[in-house]
Order: structure tokens, then sequence, then C-alpha cells
């Protein structure tokens, strides 16, 4: 913060401490473009996800609120997807101590326990239907089904990431590649188990 | 880099043309994309603007302009000039084309996402147009799509026209959000070496501070937008209150249409700041190339664009003091309004100042450029009253507002984009524009809508609302009014016609405009050193520039000529005039 | 150059052009005068420096012209000039906030005295609903709306018995007498707007929105619709007369009560009547014209028994059966040239007939 206010108030018409010899290097961060990338991304995702939640705290407020019975499906599904992040954090070690069978099988791993979160979560949805809990029932349910398509399509996008970083973990393939695509599944899994966290726990509140 | 080996390939065989000019992931190529087909929508909304004038100035004096395509004009005019036209061309067109360029990178840092990005927003604009061609039209809402109305018969294009519009708007954010994540990531982390945050051109800086102001506001449209859908579609109630609507009650309870506009406007406000900083900087750079100087309070001015974009996400209710919020809310909106005022002027202050002492070259460029700091003071002004709670009560919803969000949002900022495609035609396209038809292009454009919207803002005084189809019979409107209406309508037209001027000059010259050289204004910035004009796939062959000092190295003291390129190292009397002096002002500088 | 001179004939002629205009402030007919008398103080700063700026790029562009001998100034920044420009503005600005803010208050908090006169919103007329000889309203809600009820006042509630719904009639209130307009919507958006009154304030459905004023000036104002409300929005106005506390009293003397209101439409009363109130509270004349001419859908004067085109080209007579099925289900047959943005009502058979009932009547 200090060095940004410093940067920020330096004057650069005048000649600093860098130019005649060595001009800077500008690449503050000491990271992967994609990996920068994903990091703006989840700012972005936190605008949306937030923007959702004041939403739902305002609809919550006004008189015809029927709190929602959650279906308690949704806990495992929750388990699923704190299992994904356990497994790509694995996977994240394993690559780092160049044990590459084992970070491709705990990534493997990690995607399935995504792909097993989705199809809960549509069964959850059709659990809470068979209930008579339609999209336009009531605010909570309409809220339900909202929130968990929205995050569920985040899964999905992730499962499409993780889907194609496939054919790099196996031998033979680019391990750069294969390196970059872990630490992201890895971050973006965390990521969105923590505003699942949050979602869910709004939900159950109300 | 792998730069050169990725590009090969695409260059020989049958394809080449496709690769280069269609599917390209070249951020040049995409930016022109992004530029033609602004245009082009832009053209479109233009003619829309036209036949709701002949309406308000000639009543009735089109068969087909009856209230429903009225309405329709109105919301597609509007939201084609904010989101298809200007948001995309500032960011999409300059912002794509300049950011490499201006940070000395080779592209942006994700191609293949900047080329979807291009897909994703033409596929917003075809989805949009595609609302003329089904049954009931376009949605006629008003661009800020305000439920329960949006949704409810009554409106025209309830049926399918709202749809689309969600639909293309949430493709749109998509494409927003892949090119904004590009532009942000690619000034972050490739810039050349030497380009500190520092000695960015202020054009690098408002684009980049408005991606940030657009990636996280558009989400609030986005949720916005997804939630009216949830309405109109799944009959969900989360902007619908109980409703008797034409005598029926409807089956919906418990939602706030104000919430809707929370969520709109904390989109929409700094929506007008991602339109107007990428404006801000663009005419800055222009301002200090022509005018020989470099710009005044360079950090004053990144300070201002970065308090600018922070403030915008706190006054977005003031577009809502009379929506039936809690009245107690309005203290606190008009003061950050106010407040927001500050940095804004200061960005005026420092853009008059730079011509001060300068050596003024009034070419094309130079000329829009001042007509926007003369067009946007106007627009600035004006919002002093429409930001000021009380003195917004009596003016809101008149034409007072229309003349105030024209002036400062469409042509203030469309001031910047003529004034931005001049004054880098000829880097875009290695041949210079004819300058006649350029100064003719700016007198008619800069006085003509001066005459539009100047006597505009009087008729909002007078009460005269907004959105109105006709105004016969109202004794609160003068019969004069009438007349000045027609004079408006006339201007409007004669203005819009002679754009072709523009577009003229742009073909024309594309062909038979003399060879422009690489850098013919004599300008500092990176892209006017480029190696080739245009510049070639990857912009600097072997090898990336370096950057030794800041954008604005304009008439220095002691230097033969009168403009320093950013690549240039520093010299020997550099050096000892900077050990000397400190503040690079030999004249006995203030403090 | 040329630039110069423009932009000085530019600020001339604007100033001319302000005192020139015509177009002006409606007369103020109501206590807010301050209101306008802030944006008067907004005007003149803010003119000021449009005038003050403009002259001083004219200025710069002629004194400062481009010229090969000359080099321009190197002048990074000038901190004690930019820190006057701040302080300047923001002196600026404080003038203009303080004086809005004052004003603002006084537009919040209403006064004690107040008289509380309802405007309900509809697409696209203005209903009016004024307390009767107990000074109060009573409850209403949208849920309880009814034919006989269209505001939706409570009819449980005492307070609600005496008082006056005014539909399709200019609302009569009284001269120097405090009023809070309560604003509510059966609908959608509307805005409750009075140009002579400068006060304005949304109307949303779901919730009660108001303003408040004293109006000043006697005689009859235009109502209009700010906010757009759809098709019908420019047309959705109405009427409101400002009366001496005497005339308010009469006019006041001869409305009839809610609860007389109530049960008096029985079945079988004279249907051209129904028919006309019918159309008055379901807003149709903002789109039909009684007088012949065009609006948003056909006009009714002569349109029982006109031959109508439709959109397909085919030609039909406009009798009971097509004008039945023109209510209940509007876009069926459309007539050609007008847009399908008619809402079905769905009537009952009785006031079908009554609504054919009263167009005979106007093709009379």
């Amino acid at each position: 913060m200090t060095s940004l206010i410093k940067t920020l108030t330096s004057k650069p018409w005048l000649s600093g401490e860098d130019d005649f010899g060595a001009p800077v290097d500008t690449n503050a961060f000491q990271l992967d473009d994609s990996k920068v990338g994903l990091r703006v991304f989840f700012a972005v995702a936190t605008s949306l996800f937030l923007l959702f939640i004041v939403g739902y705290r305002l609809r919550m407020s006004y008189e015809d609120w029927v709190p929602l019975q959650e279906p308690m499906l949704l806990w495992l599904n929750t388990g699923f997807l704190v299992a994904g992040s356990i497994a790509l954090e694995l996977s994240r070690r394993a690559f780092r101590s160049d044990d590459m069978g084992r970070a491709r099988l705990t990534f493997y791993a990690g995607g399935l326990c995504s792909i097993a979160f989705l199809v809960g979560q549509l069964l959850a949805w059709q659990q809470l239907s068979q209930a008579g809990y339609l999209v336009s029932s009531n605010p909570a349910s309409s809220f339900f089904y909202l929130l968990t398509a929205v995050h569920g399509l985040h899964i999905l996008g992730g499962v499409g990431a993780w889907a194609w970083a496939l054919p790099s973990l196996q031998p033979g393939g680019n391990e750069r590649r294969a390196g970059l695509s872990i630490d992201n599944c890895a971050l973006y899994w965390h990521f969105l188990l923590l505003i699942w966290g949050a979602l869910f726990y709004l939900l159950l509140q109300s | 880099m792998a730069y050169a080996d990725q590009d090969h390939g695409h260059h020989e065989g049958p394809d080449a043309f496709i690769w280069k000019y269609v599917w390209s992931q070249d951020h040049k190529v995409i930016a022109i994309q992004y530029g033609c087909t602004a245009i082009a929508v832009g053209i479109l909304a233009l003619v829309l603007s036209w036949l709701m004038r002949m309406q308000i100035g000639y009543p009735g004096s089109l068969e087909f302009v009856d209230p429903t395509a009225y309405y329709q004009y109105v919301t597609m005019h509007g939201m084609i000039m904010v989101i298809y036209l200007l948001t995309a061309f500032f960011l999409g067109g300059f912002g794509n084309y300049l950011i490499p360029l201006m940070c000395g990178a080779r592209d942006m840092v994700f191609p293949f996402m900047n080329m979807l990005s291009y897909w994703f927003y033409l596929a917003s604009v075809l989805i949009l147009c595609a609302s003329y061609f089904v049954p009931g039209g376009p949605t006629g809402a008003g661009w800020t799509l305000y439920p329960p109305q949006s949704i409810l018969q009554g409106t025209p294009g309830v049926d399918w026209g709202i749809i689309l519009m969600l639909a293309s708007l949430a493709v749109f954010i998509i494409a927003f959000t892949m090119g904004g994540l590009n532009y942000i990531t690619t000034v972050l982390q490739a810039r050349c070496r030497g380009m500190t945050l520092m000695r960015m051109p202020l054009t690098i800086w408002a684009i980049f501070t408005a991606t940030v102001l657009g990636l996280l506001a558009f989400p609030a449209l986005f949720v916005s937008a997804v939630m009216l859908m949830f309405d109109r579609l799944l009959d969900t109630s989360f902007f619908m209150p109980y409703i008797v609507h034409m005598g029926q009650a409807l089956d919906t309870g418990g939602g706030s249409p104000v919430l809707f506009q929370h969520l709109f406007w904390f989109f929409g406000h700094p929506e007008v700041y991602i339109v107007a900083l990428p404006a801000f900087g663009l005419v800055s750079d222009i301002l200090s190339t022509h005018a020989r100087k470099n710009i005044f309070g360079y950090r004053m001015m990144v300070w201002a664009i970065v308090a600018i974009g922070a403030i915008s996400f706190i006054v977005w209710a003031h577009h809502m003091y009379i929506s039936g919020m809690n009245l107690y809310l309005g203290y606190f909106f008009a003061t950050t309004t106010l407040i927001i005022a500050i940095p804004t002027a200061i960005k005026v202050y420092n853009w008059t100042i730079t011509l001060w002492n300068g050596n003024i070259v009034l070419n094309t460029p130079m000329l829009f450029a001042i007509g926007f700091v003369s067009t946007f003071l106007i627009g600035g002004l004006t919002g002093l009253f429409l930001g000021n709670v009380a003195v917004d009560i009596p003016l809101s919803d008149t034409y007072f507002v229309i003349a105030h969000f024209h002036m400062v949002m469409a042509i203030a900022p469309v001031m910047v984009v003529f004034a931005a495609i001049y004054h880098w035609y000829p880097k875009m396209t290695g041949r210079m524009y004819n300058e006649t038809l350029g100064k003719w292009h700016f007198w008619t454009t800069f006085l003509g809508t001066y005459l539009i919207y100047f006597p505009m803002h009087y008729l909002g005084f007078e009460g005269m609302p907004r959105r109105y189809y006709a105004y016969e019979g109202y004794e609160f409107i003068s019969e004069s009014a009438h007349s000045l209406n027609e004079f408006i309508t006339v201007a409007a037209i004669a203005v819009g016609v002679l754009q072709v001027l523009f577009l003229i000059n742009m073909v024309w010259s594309l062909k038979a405009g003399k060879e422009a050289g690489p850098n013919p204004w004599g300008a500092t910035t990176l892209e006017w050193q480029t190696p080739d004009t245009p510049p070639c796939h990857g912009n600097w062959r072997d090898e990336l520039p370096v950057v030794y000092r800041w954008a604005y190295d304009y008439s220095v003291p002691g230097e033969e000529v009168d403009f320093i390129p950013q690549n240039q190292p520093r010299s020997a009397t550099e050096q000892s005039l900077s050990d000397s002096g400190g503040e690079g002002q030999p004249q006995g500088a203030p403090a | 150059m040329a630039l110069a001179i423009v932009l000085i004939l530019m600020v001339v002629g604007s100033v001319i052009f302000h005192f020139w205009s015509p177009w002006w402030f409606t007369p103020l007919a109501s206590n807010w005068g301050a209101m306008d008398d802030t944006i008067m103080i907004t005007f003149w700063v803010t003119g000021f420096v449009f005038i003050a700026v403009n002259l001083f790029i004219a200025y710069c562009v002629i004194k400062f012209r481009h010229s090969p001998d000359r080099k321009a100034e190197y002048e990074p920044e000038n901190h004690k000039l930019e820190g006057w420009l701040t302080g300047l503005t923001s002196l600026g600005v404080f003038a203009m906030l303080a004086p809005g803010l004052i004003v603002y208050t006084d537009f919040i908090n209403v006064p004690e005295d107040a008289v509380i006169i309802e405007a309900v919103g509809h697409q696209w007329q203005w209903s009016y609903r004024l307390p009767g000889a107990d000074g109060a309203l009573g409850k209403a809600d949208n849920r309880n709306i009814t034919f006989d009820n269209p505001l939706g006042i409570d009819p449980d509630d005492p307070w609600g018995q005496d008082d006056i719904v005014v539909i399709g009639e200019p609302a009569h209130i009284q001269l120097d007498q405090p009023i809070k307009f309560n604003l509510r919507s059966k609908d959608v958006l509307h805005n409750f707007y009075v140009p002579q009154w400068r006060a304005k304030m949304d109307v949303v459905p779901g919730l009660v929105s108001y303003f408040w004023l004293t109006p000043t000036v006697a005689g009859g104002f235009e109502v209009l619709c700010a906010e757009l409300c759809g098709v019908g929005h420019y047309n959705m106005r109405s009427n409101v007369v400002v009366d001496g506390a005497v005339d308010y009293k009469r006019w006041l003397a001869k409305q009839i009560t809610f609860a007389e209101s109530q049960g008096k439409q029985a079945p079988g009363g004279d249907p051209v009547a129904r028919g006309e109130k019918l159309a008055k509270q379901n807003g149709c004349l903002a789109c039909h014209s009684l007088d012949g001419s065009r609006g948003v859908g056909p006009t009714w004067k002569g349109m029982y028994g006109r031959t109508e085109t439709l959109t397909d080209g085919s030609t039909v007579i406009a009798e009971d059966a097509y004008l039945a099925e023109s209510i209940t289900d509007p876009n069926a047959k459309m007539v050609e040239g007008y847009a399908p943005v008619m809402a079905a009502y769905p009537l009952g058979e009785e006031d079908l007939a009554a609504m054919i009932a009263y167009f005979m009547t106007l093709s009379e």
C-alpha cells in the first residue's frame, strides 16, 4: 500500500533512480498472466454474487417472505464441494513435489466431485419442485433456484476448464500448462467453495 | 514470447484473409471490428433519433410513427447509444487498439478470449436487432427497462422484445467481461520495461479505471436483467408488487420496483464514467500532443481519474431522488454527487491550462478535442443542477435532463470518438485523412449539436416532460415551444446527415489519403514509435521497446525537437538538468 | 482562430439567448419558490464558469496558436494554482449544495397541519381520494379493488366510509392549505407532476410515496405523468382545481362519499352509465378518444357500426360480436395501422353489454 502511494505520488517527469541504466521491470506480481486474469475474474464474480446477496437480503425484508425448507441433500452436496476443493489442493501439492501420478488422480477426483455436486443440486431442485416449491411459488424459492443456478453455472464453467486441462496432465503433456491448470483450478474451486459457503449460509438463515 | 511461431501459418494458404481479418486474434483487427460494428449499429440509433425528432417537431408527419413505434425508438436509441456504441467503442475499440500499443506489448495477454469477446459482442448486437423482426417488435420500456411496466401489456414489445433485450444485455456483459479481463491483465502484466504506472499515458489510466468500473458495475446490470427475465418468463415476483393491471389482479406480489432501480443505477451511474473516463484519457493525450505541451498536472489527472472511479460507486441514487425511495437518502447522494464534481472540474481546468502557453496546432483532432472540453463543460455544469436534490425535483424527467445527458454523455464523448479516430487514423491505416473534410465535419457537428441542445435546456425549464409522444393540448407548454421543437428537429437531422462527411473521409482516405509516415503528429507515446505503420501483427518486430521517460515530454527546454518519444534514452543534458533543478523547470518553478 | 471567434460568439449568443428566451419557468403556483431560487443560484454559479472557461479557451487559442518559431512552455504542474482552483471549486460546490439541502429539508418534512389527499395512478389516468367530514383517509390497498371500489378502500375501516373518490373529473383542493399528496399506483410506475407546483414524485406500486405543497394560486392546473408508463404515457392527464375555502367547501359538499357509492350500481342499472364508468375506471380514454382524434387505439366516436379494415386485409363491421371480442381478446382481429399493445379485459357479459350500449351512444 505504501509503495502504491509512493508510486502514485512520484513525479514521472523527473529522472528516477531507475533511468539511465536499466529501466525498471514492470511485472509487479511475479505471476503468470492466467493467474492474474483469474484473480481479476474473482473480483467480477464476487461483485456479481454480492449483488445477488444484497438483492436477496433486501427482498427478504418485504412482507410476503416465506422461509423455505432447504432439502437435506444440500449438506451432502456441500460435502462434495469441500471434497473437490481438498482434492485439488492435494493435487496442487503433489504437483509441487513432482508426484505426477498422485497429482493426476487427485485432479480427476476434484473434477468428479464437482460433477457430483452438480448432479446433487439438480436432485435438490427435483425434490423441491416435487414438494411443491416451484420457481414462482414464493420469493424464497425463486431466489433458491436463481442463486443455485448462477452458482451452478460457475461450477459448470470450472468443470469445462478442468476437462480442457485433462490432456496436458497425461504423460507427455505440456507440463507447464499442467501446472498452471492445476493451480488455477484449485484456486477456482476454493473460490467457488467460499461463494457457496456464503450462499448456503444465507439460504439456511432465511 | 513465442509470438512469431504462433503467427505463422496464418499468413499463407487460402484462408489468409479469413484468419487475418475475420477470425483474427490481433488486438488491432479486433479493435477495428469493434469500432465498425459500433458505428454500424450507431447509425441505426441515429436514424431512430431522427424519427423521434420528426414526431416531436412535426407531430403526425410520419404515418408509421405511432406511439408504439415512438417508444420503441426511444428505447432502442438510448440502449444502443449507451451500451452498444459508446461502451463498445471506447473499450472494445480504443481500449483494444491502444492498450497493447501504448503499453509496449505485442498483443493482449489472452488473444483468443479477446477474439471471443468481439464475437459475443456481435452476437449481442444481432440479438438486439433481431427484436425488430419478432412479433410485437422491440421493447418500448425506455432504456432503463423499469418494471413492472417493462414486462406488462401496455408497453410495446412485451412478448418478445423485452426478452431479446435482456438476453442481448446478458451476452454483451459476457463479451465485456472477456474483453475487460484482457484489458486489466494486459495493463498489469504486459507493460514493456520502463513503463512504470506513472509513465503510462492518461489514455491507459483512464481506460484501465473505466474497465475496473465496468467489471464491477456490469454485474449489477446482469443481476437485474436476470431477475427481470425470471419475473417475465417464470412469473416470479422479484420486482413485482401486488398489481391490478387494466382491471385485473395479477398473480404477483411482494416485490419492489425500487429494488430494480437501485440495482440498475448501481450499474447505470458507473456506466456514465465507463464512457466518460476513456474520453477524458484520450482527450488528454490529444490535447497535449497538438498543443505541443505536456498535459498540465499529470499527477492530479491520475488521482482525479481514480477518485472519480471510486466515488462513482456511491452516487447512483441521484437518478432516483423522486423514485419513492427513502427520502433521507437524498442528503447522502446529493453530497457525494456534488463532491464528484470537484475532481471532474479539476480535469476541465487542467485541459484548459494545458492550452495556456502551448503552441497550439488547430487540426481536426485538436478541434474536436477542444470541442469536447466546451461541450463537456456544459454537460458537467448542468449536472450540478440535477445532482443537487432540491434543484433536481422540478427539473427531473423534463427536457433539461435530456439536454444534460446528451451534452455530457453523448455529444462530449462522441467529440472524443471523432477526435481520436482522426488522431489515430494515420497509425491505423498508414494514411492521412482529408483535413478540409475533417474541419467541415467538426464545424457542422460542434455548432449543430450546440444548436440542438442548448435551447433544449430552456424547454426543460418550461417543464416540458420527456418521453412524450405528443405535446398537443397542454396549456403550460407555450406555442413558441413547438416552433423551437421544429428548429431542433431540423438541426438534429442536419447534424445527423452531415456525419456522412466523416464516413466519406474515412473510406476515401483509405485509398486516396497521403502517406502518413510513422509519426505525423510528432507524438511521444509508444504507438507512434512502432517499426511498421500500420503496426504488424505483434506490433514490435523482434524487440520490445524500452521506456525511459513519461508520455509528455513535449517542448522540453534545451531540446532541438519539440517532442521526445518515450523510448528515447535520456541525454546528458537532461541528466544534468534534473540533477541541478529537480523540478525540470529551469525558468523558476513554483513549489 | 475561427475556433476562438466561434467560442466567443457562442458565449455571447448563449447570454443573449438566455435573456431573449421566451421559454422559462411556468408561473409559480405553490410555496416552492425556494426551489426556483436554488436553481437560480446554480444557474449563476455555473453560468459564470461556463463563460469564464470558454473565454479562457478562446484566449488561449488566439494567443498560443502554432508558430514554428515558438516553443511551448514546459510546466508539469503548479501546486499553488491547482490548490486555488480546487479550493474555489469546492467553495462554489458548497454554495450550491448548502441551500439545496436546506430546501430539501423543508421538502421532506411535512407540516403538521397538512391535509392528506391521495392521488392514484393507473394506466393511463389519475384518480383522487379526499378526506370527508372526519378529515382523515381510511386504509386502502390494491387487494380491495373491485368494480365498485376502484381505489381499493378498506370497506371495514370506519375512517374510509366518508372518503370522497374522484375519478375522471378534476379534483379540488383548498388554496393556501398545506397538502400532503399520498401517491399510490395500481399497476406501474407513474409520476405526479404539476409543472407550476415544481414538486413532483414517482408513484410506485407496492408502496405509498408522498410530497407536500401549499398551493398559492387559485385556478385549474394540468396534472401530467412524468414517468414513462407505457404507450399511453403522454396522454395520462388530469386536472386539479385550486379553490378558495368557500368554493372548496361548496364543492366538497356536492361529492358523494365512499359509503354512499357502495351498492349503488345494482345489476340492471343504466347500462350506458355503467359502460361510461367502466371506460373511465379502466383508463380506456387515454388511448381511445371520444372526439374522433387518432390515439394509440381507434377513436370510439362513430366506431359502432363502422366498417374497419383489419391487418390481414379483410374488413369487419364493428358491431356487438366484434367489439366484445376486441375487449376480451384485443389482438385477435387488429384494425390496420394500430399496434397490438392493448391488454385483454375479461369483462363479464353484463359489463360487455354495458360497454357496447355506451359505444352505441357515441355513434349517434
